[in-house]
């Protein structure tokens, strides 16, 4: 008798391998590669790899494959396997401008030194299904304009600032000298320096963000928001060991970078100007980057004094809630036994209740 | 004479580069009532808010005269014993009851917190208190259980105010203690506080624009204008023979009507 | 402290315990700084593991801290170590760390717990790590993490009470049965996790250190050994403990915290303790009376 909670170990051990067993699926067809994940589900692993803040594609692509496709499971284990990984130094901050762009476009002027590159995007192919797809497809090559690579890409929101419209970026908000501060190493307190609050934007839910991006474009904390600039391409990443005492280049990573105009009517310490919002991600993952820099914008409203109004604006709410790995274990943490809480919520509710009807039953 | 329980030297404040309040002196001794009156804007619940310690002024001193002691200036003494006046020895009455009452629990709790906040751990002991404070302000002692927002208008100030007394507190800062009521209402709530200030013999400093609500509770006034103090004396003084002319403005204003 | 790691106990090429020794120190450290200030939440940067948040990430992290290859490891969920979370967990730390685990509550060094103290008294040398859900006891009075901060620093316990105040006006007593709050040594008030209220007393002056991690709310605080530990209740409400009318079925005691076990559709149900490990020691210690008339 009283069966139900024995035999916990064997049913674990079944459950892993119905696991993978749905993981194979029909054996008619060939097993997916990581080669085949990492190279034609690219943005999947691009998100995987932006939110479980962790640059390799290829265990990013394993991911994916051990969490059959549930991208939220796969940004899980990578954060798990992210632990493990011992911490050398960060790195000197990207030299955006200096990208070897491969997409780059200004919502804000219609033309602009270097020019206005489309690169690789969905955004005018319209959204028809292509049957041709479902076989195997042709690739035709892409008319592309040569690329200068002397060509000068400096970032819009500089252009701007070289006429004083718009603020300096903020070296200020950082508590942390020149190495920036780390939410994985250090606990999250409140307030937040901007640095910290953007690394929590960096590696919070897309849909959660984009959710809130959108809030403040339908009048939730409105700030007039344009996309001065979208890129997308390769930066050299630079270290400086201690013991060489000089930056070094350990190579290169693909990174989307959005950089939001804001109005902003002036306070008694700053003229009227524009203020900035800021994205970045690995990969290519431009809704990301945008949500991200609207959300980034409307959590500046305290520092620039703008009424605190709406959710996107609450920095408690958004940082406490934009991580989806915390997320997704707290939800599904419902899942858990929880015999004990409720068998003394029913004795509580049956005394509440005896009670409740003990008058009524004396009245009759 | 006395010394003051609550003084102010040379306040001023600025919001940004917007002024609120200049250089406003003022003493408030025991057992007194001061009327703080001007239009909206005048500067004088930013005032109240600094004599509260809610805010801290660009410029000049807060001080007061904790049980037994000297005058101690608020900057200072620490947020936590600034918190812990706000509990005990101060009471803050708000002009929306929505602003001093916790709307979610029952009016006996809203009254029983500041005693329990203290270290009052009866049950009993704290119900028949929050009994006691609502036959006070004139609540029938069955409505205990109730939350205040089964309350009218009325009677949710009047468990503000009884929410705030529990503790016996030496002064009571009170911010337009009538403004959203009813004339008939607000009658009958100026006689209950004007009572209570006598048999309590509390200390209050109550914001209003209304003169009235002035002439009925306070002995002295201060008259505020864009900010600075134009005129202060006593009441009936002030109202009778009013010298600024801001404070003539002011008085024909209401008396015409 | 420093653990020495050998290659005893590793396993695919994890570090003892699954954590790096860089972050155990980490969490060591926000240890020792939790037992020195009992029953105050200290931060810390909590790490991912290979378990999801709210699945006790804290209270493996603190194990994995604290965990040597001396120790015999217990864990228990809902007071049971059959239970498939704790199932898990023990066999995490048996890959990880390779430590002899225990069912047996007296043989642990370590027991790591979820929404269960164990109903044997625990001993000086052994320690009972609790995961925590949601570590701030006045969260759902006052949702900012700012706010409660300052409330804890100042000891604003006010509101606590007005809670309690309002179950008793609204039922006669107090309805909190579960993460029941307490004082730890008069100073700061405590959430002891989601155990049963039944727990609570067991809590005070244990002879074991308690330890408590929550791994997504990033916190860790302690109970240090014979520490008082005291239920908030008002002095004409004082604080009690759940009582069941009939003895557990299986092994008759009367002192310890039942499972309600539905077995029909037809209102059929029996009770027997959760602590899986106690009521088998009762089992195999006699068979009491109680047990032959529930049988029948």
């Amino acid at each position: 008798m009283y069966v139900a909670v024995k035999g916990g170990e064997k049913a674990i051990e079944a459950a892993h391998k119905l696991n993978a067993e749905d993981r194979r699926g029909s054996e008619r067809y060939p097993e997916l590669s990581l080669g085949q994940i990492s190279e034609q589900l690219t943005l999947a692993v691009d998100r995987v790899m932006t939110e479980g803040s962790l640059y390799d594609r290829e265990l990013a692509a394993l991911a994916i494959k051990q969490a059959r496709g549930d991208l939220i499971e796969a940004i899980f284990l990578i954060r798990a396997s992210r632990t493990t990984l011992p911490r050398f130094g960060s790195s000197l901050p990207l030299e955006t401008g200096k990208m070897s762009v491969r997409r780059r476009i200004s919502a804000t002027f219609k033309d602009l030194p270097g020019g206005q590159i489309l690169g690789p995007t969905f955004d005018y192919q319209h959204r028809l299904l292509d049957h041709d797809l479902a076989g195997p497809s042709d690739l035709e090559p892409a008319d592309t304009a040569p690329v200068d690579v002397d060509q000068e890409m400096p970032r819009v929101l500089d252009l701007l600032g070289a006429q004083g419209l718009m603020e300096p970026p903020s070296g200020q908000n950082t508590d942390h000298g020149d190495s920036p501060g780390d939410l994985t190493t250090e606990p999250l307190e409140f307030p937040a320096s901007r640095d910290v609050r953007l690394q929590n934007l960096a590696r919070g839910d897309e849909g959660f963000l984009l959710a809130l991006g959108y809030s403040t474009q339908r009048g939730y904390a409105r700030n007039h928001a344009f996309a001065g600039e979208i890129r997308l391409g390769e930066v050299s990443v630079e270290i400086v060991p201690e013991e060489l005492g000089f930056a070094i280049d350990i190579g290169e990573i693909t990174v989307s970078e959005c950089e939001m105009v804001n109005q902003f009517k002036g306070s008694k310490k700053a003229p009227p100007q524009f203020t900035r919002g800021y994205g970045l991600a690995f990969g290519h993952c431009e809704r990301k980057v945008m949500a991200m820099a609207l959300v980034d914008r409307a959590l500046r409203a305290e520092e620039l004094g703008e009424d605190l109004i709406a959710p996107a604006q609450d920095e408690e709410f958004v940082l406490s809630h934009s991580d989806n790995v915390q997320a997704t274990g707290f939800v599904e943490h419902l899942k858990l036994p929880h015999y004990v809480d409720f068998q003394s919520e029913l004795e509580l509710v049956r005394r509440m209740r005896a009670e409740a009807s003990a008058p009524s039953e004396a009245a009759e | 004479m006395t010394a003051p329980i609550l003084s102010c030297r040379e306040v001023t404040h600025y919001y940004g580069s917007q002024m609120a309040c200049r250089n406003v002196s003022l003493d408030l001794y025991p057992g007194e009532v001061l009327g703080i009156v001007g239009e909206s804007g005048s500067g004088k619940t930013t005032l109240l808010k600094i004599l509260a310690g809610q805010i801290e002024p660009t410029d000049g001193t807060v001080s007061f005269a904790k049980k037994g002691g000297a005058l101690t200036g608020l900057h200072e003494m620490s947020e936590a014993e600034i918190r812990l006046l706000a509990r005990t020895d101060w009471a803050f009455v708000h002009q929306h009851p929505r602003d001093g009452l916790r709307m979610n629990v029952s009016a006996g709790a809203n009254i029983g917190e500041r005693l329990m906040a203290i270290g009052d751990r009866h049950y009993g002991n704290i119900r028949a208190s929050a009994i006691h404070w609502l036959e006070q302000v004139e609540i029938d002692a069955e409505r205990v259980d109730d939350l205040p927002r089964t309350f009218s208008g009325g009677m949710q100030q009047r468990l503000q105010i009884a929410r705030n007394l529990v503790t016996s507190p030496r002064l009571v800062f009170m911010d337009e203690p009538t403004g959203g009521l009813d004339v008939s209402v607000q009658a009958r709530l100026l006689d209950l506080i004007r009572g209570l200030v006598r048999t309590l013999g509390l200390s209050v400093l109550v914001v209003t624009h209304d003169l009235a609500v002035a002439r009925l509770l306070s002995s002295r006034l201060i008259v505020m204008q864009g900010g600075n103090v134009v005129e202060s004396g006593l009441t009936d003084q002030v109202l009778e023979d009013p010298q600024a002319p801001y404070s003539q403005l002011l008085v024909s204003s209401i008396l015409q009507v | 402290m420093t653990s020495t790691v050998g290659d005893n106990g590793q396993t695919d090429g994890y570090n003892f315990a699954y954590l790096n020794e860089q972050t155990k120190r980490m969490i060591r450290r926000a240890i020792l700084k939790a037992i020195a200030i009992p029953g105050y939440q200290v931060p810390f940067a909590s790490r991912e593991m290979p378990m999801p948040y709210g699945w006790g990430t804290g209270g493996v992290q603190v194990t994995a801290a604290i965990l040597t290859p001396e120790d015999t490891l217990k864990v228990i969920d809902q007071g049971a170590d059959d239970t498939t979370n704790a199932v898990s967990i023990r066999k995490f730390f048996t890959k990880t760390a390779n430590v002899p685990t225990t069912t047996h509550t007296g043989d642990a060094s370590v027991i790591q717990t979820r929404h269960r103290i164990p109903e044997q008294e625990l001993r000086e040398d052994q320690v009972l790590v609790y995961q925590v859900p949601i570590p701030e006891p006045l969260r759902f009075l006052e949702p900012r993490e700012t706010e409660t901060r300052k409330m804890h620093a100042l000891s604003e316990y006010g509101l606590m009470h007005v809670k309690l105040y309002e179950d008793i006006a609204r039922h006669g007593h107090i309805a909190t049965t579960y993460a029941y709050p307490v004082s730890v040594s008069d100073r700061y008030v405590m959430d002891p996790s989601p155990t049963p209220k039944f727990d609570n007393p067991k809590m005070d002056s244990m002879p074991a250190l308690q330890l408590f991690g929550a791994g997504r709310e990033k916190r860790i605080y302690a109970v240090p050994p014979y520490t008082k530990v005291k239920s908030l209740d008002f002095e004409d409400h004082p604080f009690e403990v759940q009582r069941w009318s009939e003895p557990c079925a299986l092994c008759g005691a009367r002192d310890t915290f039942l499972d309600e076990v539905i077995l029909d559709d037809e209102g059929g149900r029996m009770f027997c303790c959760s602590d899986t490990d106690a009521c088998e020691a009762r089992q195999q210690a006699g068979s009491p009376d109680d047990l032959l008339d529930q049988a029948s």
